[in-house]
């Protein structure tokens, strides 16, 4: 497999180097060699694939090919999918076909991309590391007895793989950053409501966002100029102008001024992705960029209040999974209390159930403004301190994540520890900001180390223009894992 | 000891949009089987709400209507509960900032006219249906129903006995359907009761502990379940019982209230702000357009029917009793300038016949222009009451217009002095021993001499000309 | 602030979600670390702080009043675990 960027491959297929179906079977025979041994995809249908190569093997022949038709991509297992097995990663959903397609996955087959196949996550898009999915644990292609992070493990395992040359993924509190950091690819989750959430399947339904995830910064950008746009099946999505998020790869970023927050620095950063990180700074500031130091001092607060905040949302949004119209249902029952209680203990993993009953309490008579109320007061405190930020810095930078990729089952008993590992992505997720991850090194063991981006709201251009300065200037997101052939 | 009943209604209101609340979902009634549940109703896993402009425009109208405050920001909550018929397994309502929040409405029992006080209106989605019937020990589930728009609507507790419950809730009823928001239709669950009940010493000033009547659909189901519950109330209190907070519903075949679920089994419904809804805005511009489609409503209506009909406060109640009657009523007043004929008309004969054949006045065979040239041909003399009568029998049976009907059935009054008089001289003739009786003082015998020529006449003398007439040949 | 076995076992009665009592001892260890993280929050003074419940400042958007939808049922019961006649099936529901 070519190392190709989305450009290049959109103007091989322009230039009829090669067709969809030819490019869509080439990513098809790789997933067939490498996806037993990473398990990134849930669900791969050749023939539907390449029927929709083929549609778009006849739009190019048409004349009738936007920027990015024909090129293939993979897509999270929790957006619907009409006539795809739509999972979410769970025993709940093990069985269901989706009748309709999400507005994402609308968009992409409008832009003439073939879906490669429905990626693995941790079940519901609840975990950090991939390995709460019903379907197994995904591998990180950078050592496979590691793991890729979460919630968008497999979209980024596979893109880090080369079994997809770009993924959609989706991020409540970092689920597409993390990941991305974790497997050495770029992944950006755009301001809250610029991309539609309806048919993608709701974990918490204000922080939930959709967002690109491929190798470099210039693909996002391309990604994101077909993902985002006003739907008025989403109540929350905004009608904005049309954007050309390419628009400022180019500009130099001489006068940036790069915001980093103390707190990003402090305790608990592991001392190799810190280096990796100031080595970063360094090359920006050798591109012209100049670092302020800022601080979000309520953005320690973040994790707690994110564990009532989402816990409470899906409670709520969880609580469709009945049993009654779709979905798994337990075998055996009683009466109607028991055939709930039973199909919801079967059909939701460990890591689910406590967050639904995380949930359940902080809403539950008595709680409500001792826990929900005071943490959506603490989030509007967050949200200030980076409008405070913004006041004198374009864009934060820190890390993404407080270290690299840990061993598969070091922190699965510890869900405490586990949480800890979104510190840094939280804050933009409660804040509505947009976020992204670019690779940035790699530690002594050769595990990618990711680097965070903050923009201010709909700042997505400016962001992918200072990640896009940053990779021409180095090779990290160009490095694939080798031994996988 | 004596009791004094305290009773507060919440009325939910399936609001007359054409589609659902939060989906494209058609709110027709009566199709078949979840034909009308699309993916939003039967809460797919991804999709999401977006609310209905005309719903909130039906809520501006009530609020507008009862003079109540309408809050300019107002958001949805989800309640959640487990439930077959309830998809989500929550339901969008508003709970913190309902839309509507006061307003009043006057009720009239018998002479007094009271001012009953509303605590607020909300929206919400209504649930789908259980079916009961067996399939295999199993219930059905039908989601036609769910996502259509509700108001619900609650009172104060101010209503102190049965019959002001129900005059409260054909007032509402009257009004909501006046106004257009809601079809009234009580069978079809469009209008539904629940009603809240305590009972307290007279001259306590605490409320006793209440128990709520669920899902009232009829204003004289609404009646027996209160007048049992209050009795069963008093009785349990007067035994030495405790009433103990309760949600019971009423068996009509029994008459008899019964336990649903108790407090300590209340649910505990995890409210919360709906994050897939933003805050609802009200703009004025919005509110004044919505003002500016409301009809005059019934208060102003019946005030005016008192000043250009000359009728009574209770009649122009009566008539003001929806809109499709007071409609009639001034058409009818209009057409024959005869306000106060019209009106025992429209609520003596026209009423009757309607009661008798089932009918409601929108579906009157009598129209209301035909009724005013009917009553235009008593006052100019053409026709007595009673002959009257019998051309509104002859518009009933379709039989054509008033005039037509006068001419072809020979119903005009006898005006023609001199044949009169010879009809009354032929039955004093014919009728010596009343003559005499009638002269030896029997009051009696004159009317059966009227009685005689009316019969003569074929009913068509005037009756008031034939007293005159008589009276005048007897002195 | 500390939850007893007895809290996890209403909490999953809400949340319908069957629990042993094995289970509940077990989820009651976990979830209290959890509010013990959770905790750092309550000393937070936000008296005159106003909650955030969206990220943007924005209002309800609304939708015309018009039928758009068609009938689906047959696609949509396809998927269901148990139907007939048009009508999701559950266990007989008492009231």
């Amino acid at each position: 497999m070519p190392e190709t960027s989305l450009s290049a491959l959109a103007a091989q297929l322009a230039a009829r180097q090669i067709s969809s179906r030819e490019l869509a079977q080439a990513y098809l025979d790789r997933i067939a060699a490498l996806n037993p041994a990473i398990n990134a995809f849930i669900t791969v249908d050749a023939e539907k694939t390449l029927l929709e190569a083929a549609a778009a093997d006849a739009l190019i022949a048409a004349g009738q090919a936007g920027p990015l038709t024909g090129v293939p991509i993979a897509h999270k297992d929790i957006f619907c999918t009409d006539g795809w097995l739509t999972t979410c990663g769970s025993k709940m959903l093990h069985n269901f076909v989706a009748p309709y397609d999400a507005h994402v996955i609308r968009r992409f087959k409008a832009a003439g991309m073939p879906s490669l196949g429905k990626t693995n996550m941790d079940e519901f898009a609840m975990g950090s590391s991939n390995e709460t999915s019903y379907f197994g644990a995904v591998k990180n292609p950078w050592n496979p007895a590691y793991v890729p992070g979460g919630s968008s493990g497999g979209a980024a395992a596979c893109v880090a793989a080369r079994m997809a040359p770009a993924a959609t993924g989706t991020d409540t509190g970092g689920s597409i950053r993390q990941p991305a950091a974790l497997c050495g690819i770029t992944g950006l989750k755009p301001t809250y409501g610029l991309v539609s959430r309806f048919g993608m399947i709701a974990f918490a339904s204000s922080l939930d966002q959709a967002g690109p995830m491929a190798p470099s910064a210039e693909d996002c950008a391309l990604l994101l100029n077909v993902m985002t746009g006003f739907d008025p099946n989403d109540s929350t999505s905004l009608a904005r102008e049309k954007e050309d998020y390419t628009r400022d790869l180019d500009k130099p970023l001489a006068g940036l001024r790069v915001g980093l927050p103390r707190e990003f620095f402090a305790e608990g950063l592991n001392s190799e992705v810190a280096a990796a990180v100031q080595a970063a700074v360094a090359e920006l500031k050798k591109l012209g960029a100049t670092p302020v130091d800022i601080s979000l001092a309520n953005s320690r607060l973040a994790i707690p209040v994110y564990y009532v905040l989402a816990p409470a949302e899906a409670s709520s949004n969880l609580s469709r999974f009945d049993g009654v119209r779709y979905g798994y249902r337990a075998p055996e029952y009683g009466n109607l209390d028991d055939m709930y209680s039973k199909t919801r203990a079967q059909g939701f993993g460990a890591e689910v159930k406590r967050r639904i009953l995380i949930g359940a309490y902080v809403l539950s008579h008595g709680y409500y403004d001792a826990y929900y109320l005071q943490a959506q007061k603490i989030r509007r405190l967050i949200a200030d301190d980076f409008s405070e930020a913004f006041k004198v810095c374009d864009v934060i930078l820190g890390p993404t994540a407080p270290g690299t990729a840990f061993k598969l089952g070091e922190k699965s008993g510890d869900p405490v520890e586990m949480y800890l590992n979104d510190l840094y992505t939280i804050p933009a997720n409660l804040a509505g900001l947009p976020g992204m991850s670019l690779p940035c090194g790699f530690d002594a063991q050769g595990l990618p180390i990711g680097l965070q981006l903050v923009g201010n709201y709909f700042s997505e251009a400016k962001m992918l223009n200072v990640a896009h300065q940053y990779q021409r200037a180095t090779d990290w997101h160009a490095r694939a894992p080798e031994g996988l052939k | 000891m004596k009791w004094e009943t305290v009773i507060g209604l919440e009325v939910h209101t399936q609001l007359a949009t054409r589609s659902k609340i939060f989906s494209g979902s058609s709110t027709a009634f009566g199709a078949a089987p979840n034909t009308q549940a699309s993916a939003v109703d039967i809460a797919l896993p991804g999709v999401l709400p977006v609310l209905n402009r005309g719903a909130v425009e039906c809520a501006i109208k009530f609020g507008l209507a009862i003079g109540a405050t309408l809050n300019r920001v107002n958001v949805f909550d989800r309640k959640s509960y487990f439930y077959p018929d309830l998809p989500k397994g929550y339901q969008i309502s508003q709970l913190a900032k309902p839309i509507v929040e006061g307003g009043a409405l006057n009720i009239v029992v018998g002479d007094t006219e009271r001012t009953i006080r509303l605590t607020r209106a909300h929206m919400e989605e209504d649930a789908g249906k259980s079916l009961h019937e067996d399939f295999h020990g199993m219930t059905g589930i039908d989601l036609n129903r769910a996502g259509t728009p509700l108001l619900e609507i609650v009172s104060e507790p101010e209503m102190r006995s049965s019959a002001e419950a129900v005059a409260y809730a054909r007032a509402l009823h009257t009004l909501v359907t006046w106004i257009g928001i809601c079809d009234g239709n009580m069978q079809e669950g469009s209008f539904r009761v629940d009603a809240n009940v305590s009972v307290r010493p007279v001259g306590q000033v605490e409320l006793g502990t209440r128990r709520e009547i669920k899902n009232l659909n009829s204003f004289r189901f609404l009646q027996q379940a209160i007048d049992y519950e209050v009795r069963w109330q008093i009785e349990t209190l007067e035994d030495g019982g405790r009433i103990e907070q309760a949600t019971v519903l009423f068996d009509p075949d029994r008459g008899e209230t019964r336990m649903m679920r108790s407090k300590e089994e209340a649910h505990d419904y995890r409210y919360f702000p709906d994050p897939d809804l933003l805050p609802v805005k009200l703009d004025e511009d919005w509110i004044e357009a919505v003002r500016a489609t409301l009809p005059e409503l019934p208060v102003a209506m019946q005030a005016r029917f008192q000043q250009d009909y000359g009728v009574s406060a209770y009649d122009a109640a009566v008539l003001t009793g929806s809109r499709a009657l007071a409609d009639y009523f001034e058409t009818a007043a209009q057409a024959c300038s005869q306000g106060k004929l019209a009106a025992n008309w429209v609520m003596g004969e026209l009423s009757a016949a309607l009661n008798k054949a089932e009918l409601d006045i929108a579906s009157s065979p009598v129209s209301a222009a035909q009724l005013g040239t009917l009553i235009a041909r008593i006052q100019d003399g053409t026709l007595s009451g009673k002959l009257a009568k019998q051309v509104f029998e002859g518009l009933w049976e379709g039989a054509g217009e008033v005039d037509a009907i006068i001419e072809a059935r020979g119903l005009k009054q006898m005006s023609d002095a001199g044949e009169l008089e010879k009809i009354v001289d032929a039955v004093l003739a014919a009728n010596p021993k009343s003559v005499e009786e009638f002269r030896a003082g029997k009051d009696k015998a004159f009317n059966a001499l009227v009685g005689q020529v009316m019969k003569a006449s074929r009913g068509k003398a005037n009756p008031a000309q034939v007293n005159e007439l008589l009276k005048a040949r007897l002195q | 602030m500390s939850l007893d076995s007895d809290d996890v076992k209403r909490i999953a009665r809400l949340a319908r979600i069957e629990t042993s009592d094995a289970e509940a001892q077990a989820t009651q260890a976990q979830l209290n670390s959890i509010f013990d993280l959770i905790a750092a929050m309550q000393a937070v003074d936000t008296r005159d702080v106003s909650p955030m419940a969206h990220a943007q400042e924005v209002y309800q958007r609304l939708r015309d009043d018009v039928v758009t939808e068609t009938d689906r049922h047959a696609a949509f019961q396809a998927i269901a675990p148990a139907v007939a006649n048009g009508l999701y099936l559950v266990p007989k529901v008492i009231e």
